[in-house]
Order: structure tokens, then C-alpha cells, then sequence
């Protein structure tokens, strides 16, 4: 008997942790890892924060990968193109076929575009996005002290690179078609609060308008919003959030409308029913959170890759060996999403689905909106999200709080 | 060979989730800053250290042994 085929498509964070626990779940056989950067897994989030503002290496964003993991073989710079679940094997760019015993979706997602006339949308014409470490190198060559920086999307990363950028000496224009940045998880009280900081750094606010184009020949010079006015800008930053990476899975009949849509085992799902040795994992998996409710969400929170990656590898490696499958793949699972930002020197923590909340069920637990606090977020009575600001062991005692069901007096 | 924990206190931002991960080994004090309470922890905690490195926001907890 041959020895038996994990395959990993994409080699971030979710890919690796899989690869982890299906070693801890006593897989033995062989691990392939395929991703279409050049590097190792790396920690995504100082990008736009501190190793934006600091030193972009790669040693410095590796992740640790555990000593089980030392034997799993990793193939980057290749492209998976097409695959076929049901044959069990995918296509890669440079035309090599590979089989498998089991399949990982960990392909995460790339940055959004904006679909408007001007120059190239490359960092070479000045059009920068933030997903990659090859990103935020020719974002951070390009943010000199007096740069006219101009972000677009006033999310958490839009607003993170527009305080490193600050920090760095440029000047900053945000755009948004939102009324407050951050507002959708946030809600208006804290985003409000957020917009005061961001101002009292000196960034400029462009709010309730969209971009008609971006102008300039080879490099963008200027930004026409939809208003009329035009911003002058030396480097634009297109933070206006993601698409999902599942072209590759497309013509297996799998629901990828947003993301990969499975069940609590993370399987694939095809006319509701689930693909046995399939799993995705990370930024780019649907799947319901019975801590929340019976929809299934896709969650770009830190924690997903990691809690969701030990979720498919311990499923995985009991359908490979065949023992306990049918009970794990049953067996209840959920996660709390987590998820950090810095800005100037406001942290927050977040924990649970604040953007979910009702309009009327968000309100201060603790401290105050002007200083340091906590936010609670409320879905009738429930708790279902917290976000600190500062306060950092205030709002962690919260975290076991978060959730359907339970009620915080 | 024993567990050993060492954190990089240039790296760690005391985000203090490893204390989720493994509280007998790792403590957020009412400074606010991390601090390891076992630096050589029993082989049966080897799991929940290792889970808390993976969880640590900004990689600061590498484990030898």
C-alpha cells in the first residue's frame, strides 16, 4: 500500500495549523503544502501595524511551526488552477497534476480592487493593497515622511495603515462610503470616538462618498471622489476589503457564492451534503457557529486559521485512519473569533461577532468612550461580541461571556 | 529533556492570550504585563504551552525541549 496523500492548498496561516494537527491527530503519511507566495507561513497582521512602521522581514513574521510538522513538505511560488474532487486531484499552474487522499482549502483571500477608470492597478502606479509581505514592502518604500498618502476604506486595515502613516510623517486622506470608519463592526458611538483619535493625528476624513476615478498616466497623481472633489496623492491605498481565493475549486458543484460553504466539520458542502476527506479552513470557510447561531459566517478574525485548522486536521486524520471519524465529524465544535488593532496607542481587543449586534443592543460596560472602555454588543439579550479599548484584562474577563444564551447582568 | 518556555520580552506586546491557552504556565499581573509563572513546566503541560504559542498575536513563546 502507498502511502496516503494529504494535500494543503495555500501556505498561510490556516495551512499550516492543519498540517499540525493532522500530525497530531497521528497521521503519518505524507504532507504537501502548496502556496502561490514565496515564502513560509507568516503573521499577516503587523503589516499594516508595527512591521509596517518598522522592519518588513520575514524572519521577523515566520510563524513557529511545531516540531511535529518538521517532515511536511512545502511547495511555494505554485498556483493551484483547477481541481477535481471527485478524481481527487488538482492542477497547478506549471501543468503538474497532484493526486490526494484528503484536500485542505486553506487559500484564503486576496484584496479587493477598485473597478474605476485610471492608471495600472500595481504599486509601480503608485496603486498600493496590504495582504502580502510583498505588499506592505512596496507600500512601506512609498510612505515617506511628506508622501500625500490617500486610503480608500475606512476598515481596520484602512484605518491601521492610515496611523502608521502618520506615524511615518505622510499626509492622509480616508475615504469611505460608510458615515463613521470601522463603523459595521464598531457601531457609530465607538466608531465616532475612533474617527476624534484619528483627526486629533492629523488624518483627513472623506465619509458618505465612493471614488469615480483615479487620475494620472503610468502612476496615479490624484483621486476624484464621487462629490468632485480630488485629492492630490502621491500613493493610494485600496483597503476596501476581500475576495475570496476558490476560482481553483469552481465545477465541483460546492457552494462558493462566499467562501467555501461546510458544515461544523468544515467539509464542503454539495447540495447540502458533505464531501468525506475535504476540508477548508481559515479565511475562506462558510460554516455555521453554533456559539452564535445556525447561519453559516465567514470570519476574517485572527483566531480562525488557527482554531478552524486543528478542527479539519483532528476530522482528517480520523477519516484517514478510520477510527472515531464518523463521531468527531458529529461531535460539537465551535469558536470565539478574536481579533486585535493598534492605532497610535489605542488597542483593541475584540472577542465574539460584534457586527452582529442590534442597533439599539450596543453600550459601555466599563470606563468611558473618551478613555479607555469596554463595548458590549448585544443581540436581544445576549452578549454576543465585546471590544476593549485599552482595558485589556477588563475586556478578557468578558470572553467566556460571549455568546448565544448567555446573559451578562 | 525537560520543557523549557522562553519568551523574546522585545517581541511580546502583552496581549495576553497565551493565558487562555495555558493559566498555569503564563499570568497578564495587574500591570498589565505578561509574566511566566513556570519557565520549566511539566511534560504535561506540553499541549497548552504549545497551544499558547500558537495563539500569541505577535509569536513572542518558543518552546525548547
Amino acid at each position: 500500500m502507498t502511502a496516503q496523500r494529504a494535500l494543503i492548498v495555500g501556505a498561510g496561516l490556516g495551512g499550516l495549523r492543519t498540517a499540525e494537527a493532522l500530525r497530531t491527530g497521528g497521521f503519518a503519511g505524507e504532507i504537501l503544502v502548496v502556496g502561490d507566495e514565496d515564502w513560509a507561513p507568516y503573521n499577516r497582521p503587523p503589516l499594516s501595524k508595527e512591521a509596517l512602521a518598522g522592519e518588513l522581514a520575514h524572519d521577523k513574521l515566520a510563524f513557529r511551526v511545531r516540531s511535529n510538522a518538521a517532515d511536511v513538505v512545502w511547495r511555494h511560488g505554485v498556483r493551484v488552477v483547477t481541481s477535481d474532487l471527485e478524481g481527487r486531484s488538482v492542477n497547478l499552474d506549471d501543468g503538474e497534476r497532484i493526486g490526494y487522499d484528503v484536500l485542505v482549502a486553506a487559500t484564503g483571500v486576496s484584496a479587493r480592487r477598485l473597478p474605476v477608470p485610471g492608471p495600472p492597478p500595481t504599486a509601480a502606479g503608485g496603486r498600493h493593497v496590504i495582504r502580502t509581505l510583498d505588499d506592505a514592502i512596496g507600500l512601506r518604500a512609498a510612505l515617506r515622511p511628506g508622501a500625500r498618502v490617500v486610503v480608500l476604506g475606512a476598515g481596520f486595515i484602512g484605518c491601521e495603515v492610515a496611523a502608521t502613516a502618520r506615524k511615518l510623517g505622510c499626509e492622509v486622506h480616508c475615504v469611505a462610503i460608510d458615515a463613521y470608519p470601522m463603523i459595521r463592526p464598531l457601531g457609530v458611538d465607538l466608531a465616532a470616538e475612533l474617527q476624534r483619535r484619528h483627526e486629533a493625528e492629523g488624518v483627513v476624513f472623506h465619509l458618505g462618498v465612493g471614488v469615480s476615478e483615479f487620475v494620472g498616466g503610468d502612476r496615479v497623481t490624484g483621486v476624484v471622489l464621487s462629490d468632485g472633489t480630488h485629492l492630490d496623492a502621491d500613493v493610494v491605498l485600496e483597503a476596501l476589503g476581500s475576495r475570496c481565493n476558490v476560482e481553483w475549486l469552481e465545477g465541483n458543484g460546492l457552494d462558493l457564492t462566499d467562501g467555501v460553504l461546510s458544515d461544523t466539520a468544515l467539509r464542503p458542502l454539495r447540495d447540502g451534503v458533505p464531501i468525506d476527506g475535504v476540508a477548508a479552513v481559515g479565511d475562506v470557510v462558510r460554516f455555521p457557529n453554533l456559539r452564535f447561531d445556525d447561519r453559516a459566517w465567514r470570519v476574517e478574525h485572527w483566531n480562525i486559521p488557527t482554531d478552524s485548522g486543528r478542527r479539519a486536521g483532528a476530522v482528517l486524520s480520523a477519516y484517514l485512519s478510520g477510527e472515531g471519524y464518523d463521531e468527531i465529524a458529529a461531535s460539537e465544535w465551535t469558536l470565539l473569533p478574536a481579533f486585535w488593532s493598534d492605532q497610535y496607542d489605542t488597542r483593541l481587543q475584540s472577542y465574539g461577532m460584534p457586527g452582529l449586534a442590534d442597533a439599539d443592543g450596543i453600550r459601555v460596560l466599563e470606563g468611558s468612550l473618551d478613555d479607555e472602555c469596554v463595548v458590549g454588543y448585544h443581540r436581544g439579550d445576549d452578549l454576543i461580541g465585546v471590544v476593549g479599548v485599552g482595558m485589556l484584562r477588563v475586556v478578557n474577563g468578558y470572553r467566556d461571556k460571549v455568546g448565544r444564551g448567555v446573559v451578562v447582568s | 529533556m525537560s520543557l523549557k518556555v522562553i519568551v523574546d520580552w522585545d517581541v511580546c506586546q502583552d496581549h495576553g492570550q497565551c493565558v487562555f491557552a495555558s493559566p498555569e504556565v503564563f499570568e497578564l499581573g495587574d500591570d498589565g504585563r505578561m509574566h511566566v509563572l513556570i519557565e520549566e513546566p511539566d511534560e504535561s503541560l506540553r499541549a497548552s504551552v504549545e497551544d499558547a504559542a500558537d495563539v500569541c498575536p505577535v509569536q513572542a513563546i518558543t518552546i525548547e525541549g
